[in-house]
């Protein structure tokens, strides 16, 4: 017998083994989620799909769906917890916008619309990392990421190269390369490889592309990303 | 039961376990990791370079440059602060010429802070080069600097520097009673595991390392599990104590390791376990030999090994593994994670450690002081333990007593005692607040102190830090803020950004720069990490900071306005300009 619980006040069937968020996908609901894509092993680290499981807080990708549980998701007490998560994700990096070439296609900028940010309310650490282009086809730009891990993952688990991995440790912690000099140029990323694409920021961008799809017309420019979902499902149009 | 789903936690590595062994070996032996050690490390154990200095990084006490033939760090806990470790560690600074957080031009010698090593019974102290000296005074120092100027190996400095006394003030249910040493292992050797689970449930044992969860139900779990062979399950000790103010388990470890190993064995016996590890945290590295020892006799004696107790199948053995300075690692989760060879990083749940622990293994972790309580209940007569206690905490509970009063120390006391009879009992005098289960605990005034010790009262680990009426409280707070900064794990977004705002904001304030606006800050950070944190370090690190604002009024006394401050001092940042131009009128300033 399917079992069922209810996601704010919608029955939602799940099978043995699913998460809530796994649940709620198949059922075209959304829960807001960054560090999470159905491709890989969940994670929990962004917090962003933070909901409440029979009234207690859980990260959507990682509880296991309970039948006959009640599920808050879209309320307006966890929007307000979602936006102060982004607020925190946009002061610890550098997020510039206007000059990133993923505006438009950036699931964090996206999210942050849809969680009805609209300024900074945090003071802004602007810490200094640099900028990787030693790689003939990717650029990849420290200030942008989330430590999400989906590159971390994808590397390990999709490509079988480890490519990435994290180093530091509370605010230090950052994004790492595994090659001799620790440049992308040096490590064995290819074009093809699935942690090349993965990134739902402008973190880890193609070379030789920019601008293809004029801002205005991009993927989040069109779509809100409950409707529109993760940018690495539309990987042929996004860029 | 639940399901589990697809596991989101890491993968084990292919020869991951111990790793962190190897790179505390090579720390101590060459006082850094080399690039040259690394890469051999990547070709025994096929793991990327990443992935190792990933590890090294996470942790306080391994590094990849060379610190110096003596590593000397200041414990810096609050109580310590109190006591004057500041001025001490500079004393040093110049006595050798090495500036604070550096290594000396020479290579001979470092100094730098580090988090509580859980000696603020006895503070000021430090570790050098992992061996903690404690009760430090000027005088100590100099003849410190004297050896480490004369490069005379540690083996060679008195030994009596590195005594440290129990310091038992009261000794109650566990500490005043005896126990030999196989007394629990022949308790179930003469009756059956069932029969142990049932006396320690009736006990009403609760774990001792701070979320209480009942000890039998989580051994019953653990034997319920199922194995693919015989006795593979996994008995771990956690003796990371880690948080600030404690040092109960030190003490345990120190004077009543005995019970603590046959409390283990007695968990294997019960669960089904072949393996057991005493993960003691990298600031105890100086017991690792006395423990060592003491595993040696309890092999000889038929308590260990092959064939325990001369049972066919009851094969048991201990090894210890030392961590390497990292808060989060006493966290359950994590402990497991560091001892696979991983960044401490806490798991998801489920799987909890009891079906999938240790190299996915079925695992039981409890605190040093449980064991001990396990063995000692096994060995005596129902009832003994409910003697003392209350009805949901029965028994005793160890306290670390430190700071402003008369008798620091080691104090067992039975659940349900309250604050203000601990307080007279240990001569604390015109106490302000009680700072009780460490960092992550509470900041309570006098008008709690008739409130009991006891898991459905104020529960604690065992850290009791007193503080007196000439102490600032926002000083007190802001420690822990630092102290959760240095320590987060940085996985999630909460704690990892969280932490260092709150420290940001506490600065701000205690700096006479602060305002409501900080305040509204502080509140709404602070319950975003309580509510969304991955795990219990960034779930409990703003308590202390509510209570400071909900009990007390120092912060409201310090804000310098109602209104929006920024975050920088804006005549201050003119300064420069000023001295360019050589202007200090008043039309120089703001
Ligand atoms: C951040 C953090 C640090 C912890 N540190 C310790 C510790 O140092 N020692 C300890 O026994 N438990 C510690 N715990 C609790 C453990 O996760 C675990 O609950 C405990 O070891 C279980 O043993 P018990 O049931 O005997 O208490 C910590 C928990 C958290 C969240
Ligand atoms: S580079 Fe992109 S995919 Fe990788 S951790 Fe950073 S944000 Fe995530
Ligand atoms: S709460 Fe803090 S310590 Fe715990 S997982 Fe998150 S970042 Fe790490």
């Amino acid at each position: 017998m399917l079992k069922h619980f209810t996601l704010d006040g919608k029955r939602i069937p799940f099978a043995e083994g699913q998460t809530i968020m796994d649940a709620a996908m198949a059922a075209g609901e959304y829960i807001p989620h960054l560090c999470h894509n159905p491709e890989f092993a969940p994670h929990g680290s962004c917090r962003v799909c933070t909901v409440k499981l029979n009234g207690r807080r859980v990260a959507a990708c990682t509880a296991p769906a309970l039948d006959g549980a009640e599920v808050e998701n879209d309320t307006d007490e966890l929007r307000d917890e979602r936006r102060t998560l982004l607020q925190l994700l946009f002061i610890e990096g550098n997020h510039i916008c206007p000059a990133c070439d993923k505006s438009g296609n950036c699931q964090l900028q996206a999210l942050a619309y849809y969680c009805g940010m609209t300024a900074p309310e945090f003071t802004h650490r602007y810490p200094l990392r640099p900028l990787d282009a030693s790689h003939p086809d990717f650029v990849i730009d420290f200030n942008r990421c989330i430590l999400c891990e989906l590159c971390v993952r994808a590397s390990r688990d999709a490509d079988g190269k480890s490519v990435f991995a994290i180093h530091g440790r509370g605010i230090q912690a950052h994004l790492a390369i595994d090659s001799p000099s620790g440049k992308l140029g040096d490590s064995k990323l290819h074009k093809e490889d699935r942690a090349a694409s993965v990134c739902p920021v402008g973190a880890i961008l193609p070379k030789h592309t920019g601008y293809a799809v004029p801002i205005g017309e991009r993927l989040y420019d069109r779509k809100p990303i409950s409707v529109a979902g993760d940018v690495s499902d539309h990987r042929k149009d996004s860029s | 039961m639940v399901h589990e789903p697809r596991s989101s936690n890491t993968p084990v590595p292919p020869r991951g376990e111990g790793l962190l062994r190897s790179l505390v070996a090579e720390q101590y032996r060459a006082g850094f990791i080399s690039a040259a050690r690394i890469q051999a490390l990547t070709a025994e154990r096929g793991l990327t370079r990443a992935h190792i200095e990933g590890v090294i990084d996470f942790y306080s006490f391994l590094h990849l440059e060379d610190v110096g033939r003596f590593r000397i760090l200041f414990s810096d806990n609050i109580i310590e602060r109190m006591q004057g470790n500041r001025a001490l560690a500079e004393h040093l600074c110049r006595r050798l010429g090495s500036p604070l957080g550096e290594v000396r031009a020479d290579g001979r010698v470092s100094i730098d802070y580090t988090s509580c090593i859980g000696m603020s019974d006895q503070g000021p102290s430090l570790l050098v080069n992992g061996h903690a000296i404690p009760s430090l005074d000027v005088e100590t120092l100099d003849r410190i600097a004297s050896r480490v100027e004369a490069n005379t190996p540690l083996t060679e400095w008195p030994q009596e520097w590195f005594e440290i006394p129990l310091n038992i003030r009261k000794k109650g249910l566990l500490l005043a009673n005896e126990h030999g040493d196989g007394d629990a292992v022949n308790a179930l050797l003469s009756s059956s595991p069932t029969a142990i689970l049932a006396k320690l449930e009736g006990a009403g044992l609760r774990g001792r390392g701070g979320a209480g969860f009942a000890t039998a139900a989580k051994w019953r779990l653990c034997r319920d599990a199922p194995v693919t062979q015989p006795n593979q399950r996994v008995v771990i000790c956690n003796a990371d104590e880690g948080e600030p103010g404690t040092f109960k388990d030190r003490v345990l470890l120190q004077g009543y390791a005995e019970r603590l190993f046959d409390g283990m064995t007695l968990c294997a016996g019960v669960i089904g376990a072949d393996r057991g590890i005493v993960y003691l945290r990298g600031e105890y590295r100086y017991l690792l030999a006395p423990l060592q020892a003491s595993l040696e006799r309890r092999r000889r004696a038929g308590l260990l090994g092959r064939r325990i107790g001369g049972r066919a199948g009851f094969d048991f053995e201990i090894e210890i593994e030392l961590g390497a300075g990292a808060y989060i690692c006493g966290e359950e989760s994590s402990l497991i994670e560091s001892l696979e060879g991983k960044r401490g990083n806490p798991r998801n749940r489920p799987p909890f450690p009891v079906t999938r622990g240790y190299l996915g293994r079925p695992t039981v972790i409890n605190n040093v002081a449980t064991f001990i309580a396990a063995a000692m209940i096994a060995a005596r007569e129902e009832g003994w333990f409910r003697g003392e206690g209350t009805e949901q905490s029965s028994g005793s509970k160890l306290l670390s007593i430190a700071g402003d009063c008369d008798h620091p120390g080691v104090y067992e006391y039975p659940f349900g005692t309250p604050i203000d009879q601990i307080l007279e009992a240990c001569g604390a005098r015109q106490t302000q607040a009680v700072q009780i289960a460490g960092a992550a605990g509470h900041l309570l005034p006098p008008a709690q102190f008739d409130r009991t010790i006891a898991f459905e009262d104020v529960a604690t680990g065992g850290s009791f830090m007193i503080f007196n009426e000439s102490r600032d409280l926002l000083e007190v707070v802001r420690n822990f803020a630092d102290f959760f900064a240095h320590e987060s794990c940085g996985f999630c977004t909460p704690c990892r950004v969280g932490t260092t705002l709150i420290q940001q904001n506490l600065t701000k304030i205690g700096d006479g720069r602060g305002s409501r606006w900080d305040l509204e800050t502080l509140r709404r950070i602070g319950a975003l990490m309580r509510n969304t944190s991955q795990c219990g370090l960034g779930a409990t690190a703003p308590s202390a900071m509510f209570d400071l604002l909900d009990h007390f009024e120092v912060v409201d006394k310090r804000l310098h306005s109602d209104e929006f401050e920024p975050a920088f001092d804006l005549d201050a940042a003119l300064q420069e300009a000023r001295q360019a131009t050589g202007r200090d009128d008043p039309g120089a300033h703001l």
